[in-house]
């Protein structure tokens, strides 16, 4: 392949690569990002292709392996073309028949399909399943249709236009005002305006400015980058290009989690081929423009997502955050100006250039336009990634989209923003997402991690878990942060064990106002969040457990017993035989107890009592009812007539 | 080099332009608490003591001193009472390390600080840096750092450079602001634990 070279060879080359290509044909989309290859995708895949082999297509269908598709709840998933017939949670087994059923026969495979949970309908197109129909998939779209690791695939579907765009009919100025006029808000946390960010970089007089992408993903469940990266690589270069032609920057970064292997294949592999056909590098399609991209391999330290520890490490130091009293933006890596945007901002940009600001700005709300891509996770029916227009109501993403609570339990909470978030109740289901509207709710967009908890959660035993996170991936540099989150994770432990005092909640909001106002980096200052906003909604669950020792969740260890109510039990023996610590005491036809000393907690009792039965309990916060007499633990069966 | 015009605690102060609002307020006579910071050494902002309310545009922020930029007509409160109780807070916190700290036994009592309020921690570093910084940028040596991340971060002497370095300098000692033995301990600590010949050498300096 030689380097393109001016906007018309772009133009015929991607005509050529489209006149090559027949949307009629029969082709199999197959998802192959990081959650269906751990489901099997990649046995799938080797199958498919040895049975078009053997079937004797190899050659008229094509198999593309593309991104992630988002519904990772039912992977391995695969879409055929052209009539988009989706088949979920696929084995190798069902090669054969995909093949000869419906690519030879057109018949479609009803077991394959999504059934409908309520009506038990199956579906047969990708886009008429709940779980995609809500969402719109402006960004992450093109995961679904392209192979990542094929430039072609990526002009296909129109790439590298916004950036022809940019650099033959527009200017820098332009490139920014567009940017600014999208309104476009950082993915990644804080929502920070993408546009001023950039303007400040580009009216800097430093002559060496850098644009970085962040993609060290860290959150806990949230995966949505990772999935971009892997997925549309070449998507997340054209933006961060896009940036560095609009702030006057010759050199980028892409700073990515080591632990993201396909992620950095992809990537490294976009930059070879964008270098290639002279998108990166010298006089890019001959506009003269310079930009040249580096990958740098995080460690694994979550702090190093906060956006000068990011920088610090970036330039081969110890990954700690310094003062941000002057924006990195204009004093950031290596002291130059330097813009920093999340994978999905960046991802956002050819988009907004291809299609203009007034064509992004007709999605999302008055002050957070476009679109976002949530990891919606936890205690929900459909776990996936989904992307939705700012401003749809919690209730539509997680009832709509993610078919709600399964196992017949009630909603208590959705976690947004990632560990320094905070939780949201059911009074505010229908509070509109959007970066303003999360943080008035005590919470935060963060960079799009949703975690839906049930009735069993325990509100303090989430903040005690968030508040470890966060200890453990303090960087340890400043006190309120170190010492504070040390403290903090202490005393919530006490609580959770039925330790607690009368003045632990006064201690954790005195920590908790230490860290937020004097804290260093926005990880220590937005630490105690899942502390603060669990104590703002569900105080009484604190109260419950320091004055009653008791877990209203019933789900503290320490504040819970298991018994076995004696009128339910029918003594089947299977919970004594399934207890590892054998603490259950009873046999045939004996009544079973829960021996106290014995028990270990596990909880396999609970879980393995027949539900008709229903016998083993969970108390909190009250007495073990006393044992009844031996003499009544005896079962006497009815003798047959 | 500009010079600016700020107020700090109602006292009209100048500054030049590159100047820490820590270093205009004490050229002006001014006290901040601090504990990490040295007037030797680059500015470090761990310890978070010297935080102060600044006013600009008449937006009122918590900045910290021994790192913040001076600028023009800022108004700078050193003292408040969420400036108080959040140094005070601080201050529990290190207590639970070194409750017998003559530094911190003095603030303690000037921000009402319990010794007290948590539960004592093994180790006396408050991690200042002090040491750390003193080797690495006055004496050039790195033979004490930082080792691990967040609540499990320590000093310690790498042995190798210890061995060679330390016997004769012993400087970070006094800079300690809670206990010059945390740093004796790990130092010898870090040199018995190593090579034989460098455990020999240590016992023979002991």
């Amino acid at each position: 392949m030689s380097r393109i070279n001016s906007p018309d060879e772009l133009e015929t080359l991607r005509k050529d690569i489209l006149s090559k290509r027949d949307a009629n044909k029969p082709r199999i989309t197959l998802c192959c990002g990081s959650a269906c290859i751990a489901t099997g995708s990649g046995e799938v895949a080797a199958s498919l292709e040895a049975e078009l082999e053997k079937q004797g297509l190899s050659d008229q269908i094509e198999i593309k392996k593309t991104g992630c598709h988002g519904y990772c709840e039912r992977g391995p998933m695969t879409v055929i073309h052209p009539e988009e017939i989706s088949y979920f949670q696929i084995q190798p087994e069902d090669a054969p028949e995909i093949i000869s059923e419906t690519i030879q026969e057109k018949k479609v495979i009803d077991r394959l399909l999504y059934t409908d949970p309520e009506t038990k309908e199956h579906i047969v197109k990708e886009s008429d399943i709940p779980f995609y129909k809500y969402q719109e998939r402006l960004v992450f779209g093109s995961n679904g249709s392209i192979d990542p690791k094929s430039i072609d695939d990526y002009l296909a579907i129109g790439g590298y236009a916004a950036l022809k765009k940019a650099l033959y009919d527009m200017d820098p100025e332009g490139v920014l005002e567009e940017v600014n006029k999208a309104n476009l808000r950082g993915r990644g946390g804080g929502g920070f305006p993408a546009g001023r960010k950039w303007e400040g970089s580009r009216n800097d007089p430093e002559k060496i400015k850098y644009v970085i992408v962040n993609a060290d993903e860290g959150d806990p469940g949230a995966y949505m980058d990772r999935s971009l990266l892997e997925g549309n690589p070449h998507a997340v270069l054209e933006g961060l290009t896009l940036g560095a032609f609009a702030i006057g920057a010759h050199e980028g970064f892409i700073y990515v989690r080591q632990e993201y292997p396909l992620a950095v294949e992809n990537i490294n592999l976009a930059i070879q081929k964008a270098e290639e056909y002279g998108f990166l590098g010298e006089n890019i399609l001959g506009s003269g423009f310079d930009f040249t991209v580096t990958v740098h391999k995080g460690a694994g330290a979550f702090v190093c997502g906060e956006s000068t520890a990011l920088m610090t490490a970036l330039e081969g130091r110890v990954g700690e955050p310094r003062p941000k009293y002057i924006r990195s933006n204009i004093k950031g890596l290596y002291e130059r100006p330097s813009v920093l945007n999340n994978v999905e901002t960046w991802a956002n940009v050819p988009l907004i250039i291809n299609k203009g600001a007034d064509w992004f700005t007709q999605y999302g709300t008055e002050g957070s336009k476009g679109t976002k891509i949530f990891s919606l996770v936890g205690k929900i029916v459909n776990t996936g990634l989904v992307e939705v227009p700012m401003g749809m109501t919690l209730r539509d993403i997680i009832y709509k989209i993610g078919g709600g609570i399964p196992g017949g339990k009630a909603f208590k909470a959705v976690q947004t923003g990632g560990p320094s978030g905070g939780c949201i109740p059911e009074e505010l289901l229908d509070l509109e997402v959007g970066f303003d509207e999360l943080t008035k709710a005590g919470s935060m967009m963060g960079s799009g991690g949703m975690i839906v908890m049930d009735e069993d959660t325990c509100m303090v035993d989430v903040a005690r878990y968030f508040i470890e996170f966060l200890t453990d991936e303090s960087c340890g540099k400043c006190a309120p942060c170190r010492e504070g989150l040390r403290q903090m994770l202490k005393i919530l432990t006490r609580i959770t064990e039925g330790k607690g005092k009368e003045e632990d909640i006064t201690t954790l909001q005195d920590l908790a106002e230490t860290a937020k106002g004097a804290a260093l980096c926005a990880l220590g200052k937005s630490a105690p969040n899942p502390f603060m906003s669990t104590m703002r909604y569900f105080r009484d669950e604190y109260e419950a457990h320091i004055k009653e020792k008791r877990c209203p969740a019933l789900s503290c260890k320490e504040l819970i017993a298991y018994h076995i109510d004696p009128e339910k039990c029918k003594a089947c023996m299977i919970c004594a035989r399934k207890c590892p610590a054998d603490a259950i005491d009873g046999g045939k036809n004996k009544i079973h107890m829960v021996d106290q000393d014995k028990c270990t907690k596990c909880g396999t009792c609970f879980e393995v009592c027949p539900p008709r039965f229903a016998a083993v309990q969970k108390i909190s916060g009250e007495p073990i009812p006393d044992p009844i007499p031996e003499e009544e633990r005896i079962i006497r069966k009815r003798k047959k007539k | 080099m500009s010079e600016f015009l700020l107020q700090i605690d109602g006292k009209e102060v100048s500054a030049r332009e590159g100047m820490t609002l820590l270093e205009a307020a004490q050229g002006a006579g001014i006290t901040i608490p601090t504990l990490c910071h040295h007037e030797k050494l680059e500015p470090y902002g761990g310890c978070r003591l010297c935080i102060v309310e600044v006013e600009k545009r008449g937006r009122t922020n918590l900045v910290v001193s021994c790192v913040y930029p001076v600028e023009g007509d800022l108004v700078v409160r050193t003292r408040s009472e969420k400036i108080d109780r959040i140094r005070k807070t601080i201050l529990e916190l290190f207590l639970a390390h070194a409750p017998d700290a003559f530094e911190l036994q003095d603030l303690a009592k000037e921000y009402g600080a319990d010794k007290n309020r948590f539960e004592k921690e093994a180790s006396f570093c408050i991690h200042c840096g002090l040491c750390v910084r003193y080797c690495a940028e006055i004496k050039q040596k790195n033979a004490v750092g930082f080792v691990d991340r967040g609540t499990r971060k320590e000093i310690s002497f790498i042995p190798e450079i210890a061995s060679k370095e330390c016997w004769d300098c012993k400087e970070c000692f006094p800079l300690c602001p809670t206990e010059a033995l945390q740093a004796a301990y790990v130092l010898s600590q870090a040199l018995s634990s190593s090579s034989p010949s460098l455990a020999a050498e240590s016992k023979k300096q002991i």
